[in-house]
C-alpha cells in the first residue's frame, strides 16, 4: 500500500463515522417527517397537493446551494434566539448540514407513501370498509402494510441520495467523506478523492442493503432476517449517536478550531497555523477544512471557528462592501483593521507579509500585444474568461469589469484547480487567477497589469474571533509571531509544492514550520 | 327487515337512484335485477352506506342506518362482491376473522368461527387457514368472500354480483352452496345481480330496476306471469327462450329458433 494511500485511510474513521452520524440522522428524522405526512394527506387531496408541491419545490434546490442557505438562516435564527431566549443556535456544522439533508430526504419517502396507499386496490380499500374499519384501522391493518414495499422502496432511495449528498456538508463546515473529495480535488490528490468516493459508495450500498434485508424480512415472515438486518441498523445508529452525544458531552477543554476555504494555499495556511499554536501555545488546535468563502468569515463572527487565514481585498469588497481602490496596501490593511475590530469583535493577528490577489492572466501566444487589463477591453467581446464559482458574482469583478469596460464573449465559472489549465489548453481565452498560485509560472501565464487600480489588494491576514482574543492571549501572541513570515514568492512555491509536486500540504506546512524553526 | 324509503342518489344533475321504496322480510332473498346503470348497485352500497344517500331512509329491523356510526353498522351487515377484495398480506383465517377481531371477540372464538365458517363453505379448515389468497382460484376466493361476510352471524347480507367473474360449473356450485347456507341460516339477504337465471334461481322476491327507478317488485312467479310492462316481459322472456332452444336442442332438432 502507497504511502499516500495509507495517509488518507488514516483519517476514514473520524470521516466515515461523522458521515454515518448525519446521514443516519438525516434520514431517520426525514422518515418520521415524511410518512406521517404523507400518511395524513393521503385522505386530503388540497394538503396533499401542497405539501408534495413544497417537497418538489425543496427538491429542485441545488443540493449544495440547499446546504449553503441553511447557514445564513440558522444564523438569523441564532441571532434572533441569541435577543429573545438568550442562547444562540450553531449557524455551522451539524446542524445547517443535517437540515438540508433532511429536506432533502423528505420528498422520496413522502411521494411514495402518498403512492403507496393510492396505489392500493380500490377493491381492496372496499373490502376494508365494508368489514367495518375504522379510517384508523383501514390505513394500520391494509393501507400501510400493503403500500409498505413502495414506502420502502422511498426510504431507500433517500438512504442512496443522502448518503451521496452528504459529501456536500464539508463546504458549510460538517465533516463527512466530502472533506476527501474537496481537499482531494483542490490539492491534486487522487488517493483522497478515490478514497471518500469508494467509502461514500461503500456505505450506500451497505444501508441500502440494510434496509432492503429488512423489509425482505419483513415481508416474507422471516424473522433471522429481520433481526439481523434491524440489529444491524440499530448498531450503526446506536454508535452514531453514541459518537455524536460523547462529542457534545464529553467535550473537555474546546480545541481552537481553524477554518480553512476551499483551496490549495488554505489547507497549507491552516496546517501552518496550526502547528504555529500547537508549538507556542501548547493549546489543542482543530481545522475544520473546506469552507466555503463567507461560510468561514460567518462562523468565525458567531464563534464556531476561532481564527483562518483571509484576505484584505475580500473583506474590503464582500463583507465591508467598499468599491474604491486605495492604492496603498497599508490603508487598506489599517482600514480592514479597523472596520472588524468596531464591527464584528474580530482581531487581526497577523499580516503574513503576501498578497494573494485576483489577476487576470492569459497564455503569452494568445495575449499577443496585451499587456494591461485596459489593452484587453477592446478585444474583450471576441474572448473567453474562466474564473472559480465566486469571482463573477463577487464586487471585485463588478469593479473591475466596470473600470475596464469589459464584456466578455463567454463567462465559464469552474473549480480554480482546472482553471489554469484551461488557459494553458487554450480553452479559454482569460482565466482570473491567484497570484500566489504556482500554476501561473509554471504554464508561463502573463499577468495582466491592472493599470487603472481596480483590484483591491488581498494582504493575507489571519482572523482571531472574539474567543480567542478574550480567552487566549497566549495563542493571540502565537499567531502574532507569523506577522510577515510569508512572503509571495515562498508561498507560490509552497502552492507548486502541492499542486505541482504531488506533496500534501501538512508536509509543506511541516517544512515552513521546521524552516521557522526556534523564531518564536 | 329491512326498509328502504324513498331512497334517491344524485350525482350533481344525475339521478342514479330516483325514490325507490321497498321492503325485504327476515330471512328473505331479495334479488335487485337490472342493467349496467339501473341503479341497483347503488342502491345496495346505500343500505350499509358505502354510498351516502342524497335523500330517503334505510331502517334495518326499524333502526335508521343514518343514526349510527358507519363502521358500526357494516361490521353488523356482511357485504360480498364481484371483486371479492380478499386482503393478501392475510391468511385465511386473518381474512375470515377480520370483523370479529374488529368486533373484538377472543382468539379462540375467532378460531371456532373461522373453521365452522370454512367448513360451511366447503373449504376444508385444515388446508386453507394459513394460506394466502393468491394461492387460492377464484372460485376458493370467493368462498372465502363470502365466509367473511358471514363471519360476525350478521342478520343481513348483501352481495353485489358475487358470482358474475367466475366461470358456469363453480358458479353453478357457489349458488347451490347459499341455498345450503341459506337453509341454516335465517339471514335476510339483498342480492344484486344482472343475469336473469340467476334471480329466478335464487331469489324469494326479485326488484327490477331501469334507469334508477324501481320497475316491478315480486315472486319470481309473479314477474313470468304478469310482466308489469314490456321491459319486464323482455327480461323475462329471455331465460324462457334459451330454455326452450336448449332443450329442442337436447332433443336433436334443429336449432331453428336459435
Amino acid at each position: 500500500m502507497s504511502e499516500a494511500l495509507r495517509a488518507q485511510l488514516a483519517l476514514l474513521p473520524a470521516y466515515l463515522t461523522a458521515h454515518l452520524q448525519l446521514t443516519l440522522t438525516a434520514l431517520l428524522l426525514g422518515t418520521a417527517i415524511s410518512v406521517p405526512a404523507g400518511l395524513w394527506v393521503t385522505r386530503r387531496p388540497v394538503a396533499e397537493r401542497l405539501v408534495l408541491g413544497v417537497a418538489s419545490l425543496l427538491q429542485t434546490i441545488p443540493s449544495l446551494a440547499l446546504l449553503a442557505i441553511m447557514v445564513p438562516a440558522l444564523a438569523a435564527l441564532g441571532r434572533a434566539t441569541t435577543t429573545s431566549l438568550g442562547f444562540g443556535v450553531p449557524s455551522i456544522g451539524f446542524l445547517p448540514a443535517l437540515i438540508g439533508l433532511t429536506l432533502y430526504s423528505i420528498l422520496p419517502i413522502l411521494r411514495n407513501t402518498v403512492a403507496g396507499v393510492a396505489g392500493v386496490d380500490p377493491a381492496i380499500v372496499e373490502a376494508a370498509r365494508a368489514v367495518g374499519m375504522t379510517d384508523r384501522q383501514r390505513l394500520r391493518l391494509v393501507e400501510l402494510p400493503l403500500a409498505l414495499p413502495v414506502i420502502v422502496a422511498g426510504i431507500r432511495t433517500s438512504t442512496v441520495w443522502v448518503v451521496g449528498l452528504a459529501t456536500l456538508s464539508t463546504p458549510v463546515g460538517a465533516p463527512s467523506l466530502g472533506n476527501y473529495i474537496f481537499s482531494g480535488l483542490q490539492t491534486r490528490n487522487l488517493a483522497a478523492v478515490l478514497v471518500g468516493c469508494a467509502a461514500a459508495a461503500a456505505l450506500a450500498l451497505l444501508l441500502d442493503g440494510l434496509v432492503h434485508a429488512l423489509e425482505v424480512g419483513v415481508r416474507s415472515g422471516r424473522r433471522a432476517l429481520v433481526v439481523t438486518a434491524a440489529a444491524a441498523l440499530a448498531a450503526l445508529a446506536l454508535y452514531a449517536t453514541a459518537t455524536l452525544a460523547g462529542g457534545a458531552l464529553g467535550r473537555g477543554p474546546r480545541p481552537i478550531s481553524i477554518g480553512s476555504k476551499t483551496f490549495t494555499e488554505q489547507y497549507i495556511l491552516s496546517a501552518i497555523v496550526a502547528g504555529r499554536l500547537g508549538a507556542a501555545s501548547g493549546a489543542a488546535a482543530e481545522i475544520v477544512p473546506s469552507l466555503g468563502s463567507t461560510v468561514a468569515f460567518d462562523a468565525l463572527r458567531n464563534g464556531t471557528i476561532d481564527c483562518y487565514v483571509d484576505y484584505t481585498g475580500t473583506i474590503w469588497a464582500t463583507v465591508m462592501h467598499r468599491t474604491d481602490v486605495p492604492a496603498e496596501r497599508g490603508a487598506v490593511l489599517a482600514e480592514v483593521t479597523r472596520y472588524l475590530r468596531e464591527h464584528d469583535g474580530i482581531t487581526v493577528a497577523s499580516a503574513l507579509g503576501f498578497e494573494n490577489a485576483y489577476a487576470l492572466v492569459m497564455r503569452d501566444d494568445r495575449a499577443g500585444a496585451i499587456r494591461r487589463i485596459s489593452d484587453l477591453t477592446a478585444r474583450a467581446p471576441s474572448l473567453t474568461i474562466a474564473s472559480d464559482y465566486e469571482f463573477f458574482s463577487r464586487p471585485e469583478w463588478a469593479a473591475l469589469s466596470r473600470a475596464y469596460g469589459l464584456r466578455f464573449a463567454a463567462q465559464r465559472s469552474m473549480d480554480p484547480s482546472l482553471m489554469y489549465e484551461a488557459v494553458a489548453a487554450g480553452d479559454v481565452d482569460v482565466a482570473s487567477a491567484f497570484s500566489t498560485d504556482g500554476r501561473i509560472a509554471a504554464f508561463a501565464l502573463r499577468v495582466l497589469e491592472d493599470d487603472r487600480s481596480a483590484i483591491p489588494p488581498y494582504d493575507a491576514i489571519i482572523l482571531a474571533g472574539p474567543r480567542l482574543a478574550r480567552d487566549e492571549p497566549r495563542a493571540l501572541a502565537a499567531l502574532a509571531t507569523l506577522s510577515g513570515t510569508i512572503d509571495a514568492a515562498s508561498m507560490r512555491r509552497m502552492n507548486a509544492a502541492v499542486d505541482r509536486e504531488g506533496r500534501s500540504p501538512d508536509a509543506v506546512a511541516g517544512d515552513f514550520l521546521a524552516g521557522l524553526g526556534g523564531a518564536r | 327487515m329491512i326498509d328502504l324509503r324513498q331512497l334517491t342518489k344524485r350525482y350533481g344533475d344525475r339521478v342514479v337512484v330516483d325514490a325507490v321504496s321497498l321492503t325485504v322480510a327476515r330471512g328473505e332473498l331479495l334479488v335487485l335485477l337490472g342493467g349496467s346503470g339501473s341503479g341497483k348497485t347503488t342502491t345496495l352500497k346505500m343500505i350499509n352506506r358505502l354510498i351516502e344517500p342524497s335523500a330517503g331512509h334505510v331502517r334495518i329491523d326499524g333502526a335508521d342506518v343514518a343514526s349510527m356510526a358507519p363502521y358500526e353498522l357494516r361490521r353488523r351487515v356482511g357485504y360480498a362482491f364481484q371483486q371479492i377484495g380478499l386482503f393478501p398480506h392475510l391468511t385465511i383465517a386473518q381474512n375470515v376473522g377480520i370483523t370479529p377481531r374488529l368486533l373484538g371477540w377472543s382468539i379462540d372464538r375467532i378460531d371456532r368461527r373461522v373453521d365452522e365458517l370454512l367448513e360451511l363453505v366447503e373449504l376444508d379448515p385444515a388446508t386453507f387457514r394459513d394460506r394466502r389468497p393468491t394461492e387460492l382460484s377464484g372460485g376458493q376466493q370467493q368462498r372465502v368472500g363470502v365466509a367473511r361476510a358471514l363471519a360476525a352471524e350478521p342478520a343481513v347480507l348483501l352481495f353485489d354480483e358475487p358470482f358474475g367473474a367466475l366461470d358456469p360449473l363453480t358458479r353453478d356450485r357457489l349458488q347451490q352452496s347459499l341455498r345450503a347456507i341459506r337453509a341454516r341460516l335465517a339471514v335476510t339477504i339483498v342480492f344484486v345481480t344482472h343475469d336473469m337465471v340467476e334471480a329466478l334461481l335464487l331469489g324469494d322476491r326479485i326488484a327490477v330496476m331501469r334507469d334508477g327507478h324501481l320497475v316491478q317488485i315480486g315472486t319470481p312467479a309473479e314477474l313470468l306471469r304478469a310482466p308489469a310492462g314490456e321491459y319486464v316481459a323482455q327480461l323475462m322472456e329471455t331465460p324462457l327462450r334459451h330454455g326452450r332452444t336448449v332443450e329442442a336442442l337436447a332433443r336433436g332438432e334443429a336449432a331453428a329458433t336459435r
